[in-house]
């Protein structure tokens, strides 16, 4: 196989790593408004405290996965990463700043301890969670359609380029799966009523999720799909399926695999349409940046293989220790009266 | 202001911006994990106490530092685009490293720090604060290692045909004789901001009337801060001295800005001190200067000949081509110089006094003494930004003197910038993040107070890890 072939999958699987693990804590965000509710305000703000504590360790973990994928677009594939970083100008800075003030909120809240301020932290967190949830499926949706790009690699279009009714429709289905995947995550984290709810939410969302999932997928499929592209696309809602199923069955584990198998699915189906490709061009096609044409010399792309054949098994493994050292569930009757962080 | 300028301000700014996290972060995470492993060593609980307290300034701090390198991460391909397509080949290289050799450690095991009392053995989790401090390490490692080939070029050629540049020699790159100086100065730059912040926490507390039974955790504390402080500041003026030489060797250019020297000096060329006046080469109403320093600085010889503006600027024209030519707009090739001098001033200045200030503590807090003085109260405000404020001057300074090159003698800083966005998305940009970044200041700066004034809490037992096992209990320092 050719190198940068190669980088193409890494780089798929970077991205792949990203969407399966903010995925849950993106979604854990988006419903802390809605499972993170009691009946009094001692409640709410314990089953907030819970949820928040599910993600706490792992989800700056889980962020270095979008931070190492530009890196490796950029190393790897510069033109990639310069089109595209450079078309969704005004995208990329709307998930930056979601991320900034997601990041502090959960940070941040347990540092005072006043009502109002918690509040602000709740509400920086779902807003944090729900636009880069919509934001990279719109982005990546229009990637694969095809964009406006010109004989020297620039974007040509305007944002409106980027607002196709297809494109929207990709934004709603990562934030419906990623809503399924978060409600799960909760699910199987927590024990007691929040466990409860959030498996009755999900059952929920994923219908939504599915449904549109299914549209999209067809939609895309016909305009861009291939052989392969078809089969994954089965293969992750037969997943997505499977997970509803485990989930009304109360199987937690199996019901987030699910979600967890689906969305990679889903994130492979997209790099498998654009392959060759990495940005076609709807201009030209001939204009379109391509792994041979978009990619570092042999010589970076050897010694970047090098480097993440064996270091990236490294940060796998200590990441998934991280998991197995957090595997507990935990509940209200676990949290300290006031955060000691 | 065009589209070149914005994208420089903007650049300058989030940059500045981030670096003003980063010394934090390497220095407090070197503090913590010492304390921390002392506590696991010799069971003091004032320690353990330490550790906690300075933990939770290092958070508060770390929060910030992430989110803003998310945005320097996002940067280059947003406004920079045709010069990440230039250097792609060997800039993303060391940044994709970072991400996977540094980021993953810093953040994981800083997740395992926070979360693990409790939860992990002992001396495991003293670890994962070191493991972070390792990370802080790798991650300046690389990302000078891209700066530093901005600076001075190393390892690469130039393909015509994709008129791009490429990487030959990535060990080159990694082991830059320009990378190799300026990442002793920065780490050592950044222990200065540690250990200034350390000195000045603790002493602030120790001077406080009911300071009672903790005076002697303080003035430990206080003491080892100074210590770090003084011979980081050691190091910093060791490493800087070598800098200047390989400076005045790779781009002469910026030397002679530092000194606002016009004319080529023929030996013992003074150093000003500060100059009143207007640094065009014209006029010096006043200055203060220290004969054959300047001479010293450059070339490690009282009579060395450092070269002048002038003189340069007609060597830059023939090697580089003549003025006029497209690759460049500034045709003079000469930096900011009133910029150049004095952050060059400011960087030495402010810094060490950081390091002047940790050898009056050390004096005033000897034997049981406690320096009671009001004023102290307003030196101590300012310690940690001394230094901290220096290492601002001592970026600008590199970068300002670097100008009107992005990657030096090769790629100017215009040629670099995203020819397909428009001035109103980077206008837009430019004002989110004034914003921004400006309410994340406030927001940072009170809570930072807020942790500093409230000091180190009454000590207590950690959980042993086996406690688990009782299926209800309660989590140590959770959200
Ligand atoms: C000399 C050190 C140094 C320098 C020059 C820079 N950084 Fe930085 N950066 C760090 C040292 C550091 C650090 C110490 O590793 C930080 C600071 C606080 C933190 O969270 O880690 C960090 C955080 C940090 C993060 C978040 C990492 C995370 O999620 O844990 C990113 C994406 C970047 N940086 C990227 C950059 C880029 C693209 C830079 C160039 C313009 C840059 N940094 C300059
Ligand atoms: C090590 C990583 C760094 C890299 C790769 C880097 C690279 C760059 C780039 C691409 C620019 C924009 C082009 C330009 O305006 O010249 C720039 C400018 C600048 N950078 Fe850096 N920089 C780094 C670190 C820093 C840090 C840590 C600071 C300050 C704390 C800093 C301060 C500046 C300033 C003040 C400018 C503006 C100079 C000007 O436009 O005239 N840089 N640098
Ligand atoms: C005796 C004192 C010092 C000397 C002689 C010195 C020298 C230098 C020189 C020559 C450079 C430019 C390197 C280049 O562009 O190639 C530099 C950069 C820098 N200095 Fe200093 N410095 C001193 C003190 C300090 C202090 C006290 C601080 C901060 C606490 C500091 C922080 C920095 C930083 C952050 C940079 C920019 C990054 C770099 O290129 O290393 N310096 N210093």
């Amino acid at each position: 196989m050719e190198l940068s072939t190669v980088w193409f999958v890494i780089i798929a699987v970077l991205w792949t790593g990203y969407f399966v693990l903010e995925g849950f804590d993106f979604g854990v965000g988006m419903l802390l408004p809605v499972l993170g509710r009691g009946g009094d305000a001692e409640l709410t703000e314990k089953r907030r405290r819970v949820m928040i504590n599910t993600i706490g360790p792992v989800w700056d973990g889980n962020e270095v996965w979008v931070i190492t994928a530009a890196g490796a677009m950029f190393a790897a594939f510069p033109h990639w990463y310069a089109t595209m970083f450079s078309a969704f100008y005004l995208p990329l800075l709307l998930i930056l700043v979601a991320l900034i003030v997601r990041a502090l909120g959960i940070d941040y809240r347990p540092k005072r301890d006043e009502a109002q301020w918690r509040r602000n932290c709740d509400l920086a967190i779902t807003f944090g969670s729900t636009v880069p949830a919509f934001v990279w499926g719109l982005a990546f949706t229009s990637v694969v359609r095809g964009l406006p790009i010109n004989a020297d690699k620039d974007f040509t279009g305007s944002l409106l380029d980027l607002f196709h009714p297809v494109a929207i429709l990709g934004g709603l289905v990562t934030v419906a799966l990623f809503l399924t995947h978060g409600a799960l995550f909760t699910a199987l984290k927590t024990m007691g009523p929040i466990s409860d709810d959030a498996r009755r939410v999900a059952a929920r969302t994923g219908v939504v999720a599915a449904v549109l999932a299914l549209v999209l997928l067809v939609l895309l499929g016909t305009s861009n799909g291939n052989a392969a592209s078809w089969v994954t696309s089965v293969l992750a809602a037969a997943a997505l399926v499977g997970s509803l199923v485990a989930n009304s069955r109360d199987r937690n584990g199996w019901a987030f695999l699910g979600t967890f198998v689906a969305i990679a699915l889903a994130v492979v189906t997209y790099f498998l349409m654009l392959f060759p490709n990495v940005m076609p061009s709807s201009t030209n096609p001939a204009w379109s940046l391509t792994t041979e044409n978009a990619s570092s010399t042999h010589y970076t792309l050897t010694i970047m293989t090098w480097v993440a054949v064996v270091f990236t098994p490294v940060v796998l493994l200590y990441q998934s220790w991280t998991y197995w050292i957090f595997r507990k569930r935990i509940g209200t009757q676990h949290l300290p009266a006031t955060s000691s962080h | 202001m065009d589209n070149l300028d914005l994208a420089r301000w903007q650049f300058a700014i989030t940059t500045v911006y981030h670096f003003l996290f980063v010394p934090v972060t390497i220095g407090l995470s070197a503090v913590v994990a010492w304390y921390h492993s002392a506590w696991v060593r010799r069971r003091r609980p004032d320690d353990l106490r330490l550790a906690k307290f300075f933990g939770k300034l290092f958070t508060i701090n770390f929060a910030l530092g992430l989110v803003t390198g998310l945005v320097q991460e996002f940067q280059f391909g947003m406004n920079w685009s045709s010069y990440s397509r230039f250097v792609g080949d060997i800039f993303g290289a060391p940044l994709a490293l970072e991400a996977l050799l540094a980021f993953f450690l810093e953040s994981t095991f800083l997740g395992l720090w926070i979360f693990g009392w409790g939860r992990l053995p002992e001396r495991l989790h003293a670890a994962c604060m070191w493991i972070v401090h390792v990370g802080t390490l790798l991650s300046a490692y690389f990302i000078l290692a891209a700066n530093s080939f901005m600076q001075n070029p190393v390892g690469w050629r130039f393909n015509p045909d994709t008129g791009r540049a490429e990487l030959t020699d990535f060990m080159a790159v990694l082991t830059n004789k320009v990378q190799l100086v300026t990442f002793p100065h920065i780490v050592t730059a950044a222990y200065m901001v540690g250990g200034a912040t350390v000195m000045a926490v603790a002493l602030w507390h120790l001077r406080r009337r009911d300071v009672g039974a903790d005076a002697p955790m303080y003035r430990r504390s206080t003491r080892l801060g100074a210590i770090v402080t003084l011979v980081a500041a050691m190091g910093v003026g060791l490493t800087g001295d070598i800098q200047g030489k390989i400076m005045t060797d790779v781009q002469p250019m910026k030397m002679a800005a530092a000194e606002a020297l016009y004319e080529t000096s023929d030996g013992h060329a003074p150093f000003s001190l500060l100059t009143i006046g207007s640094l065009n080469g014209q006029e010096e109403k006043f200055a203060i200067t220290v004969p054959s320093l300047l001479s010293f600085l450059a070339t490690g010889h009282f009579d060395g000949t450092v070269q002048g503006i002038n003189d340069l600027k007609k060597e830059y024209a023939q090697k580089y081509g003549e003025a006029g030519n497209p690759m460049t707009r500034d045709a003079t090739y000469t930096p900011n110089i009133p910029l150049a001098y004095w952050s060059f001033r400011l960087m030495i200045g402010v810094g060490m006094s950081a390091a002047l200030i940790a050898l009056v503590v050390l004096w005033v807090t000897r034997g049981d003494r406690i320096p009671r003085a009001r004023w102290w109260h307003w030196v101590l405000m300012a310690t940690p930004l001394l230094p901290l404020f220096g290492n601002s001057f001592g970026w600008i300074f590199t970068e300002i003197g670097r100008q009107p090159w992005l990657v030096f003698g090769v790629y100017t800083t215009q040629s670099g910038v995203s020819p397909s966005v428009s001035a109103g998305d980077v206008v837009t940009s430019m004002v989110v993040y004034t914003l921004l970044y400006g309410a994340l200041a406030v927001i940072e700066v009170k809570l930072f107070l807020k942790y500093v004034r409230a000091g180190a809490q009454p000590f207590e037992e950690p959980p042993k890890p086996d406690h688990h096992d009782d299926e209800d209990a309660e989590l140590a320092f959770a959200y």
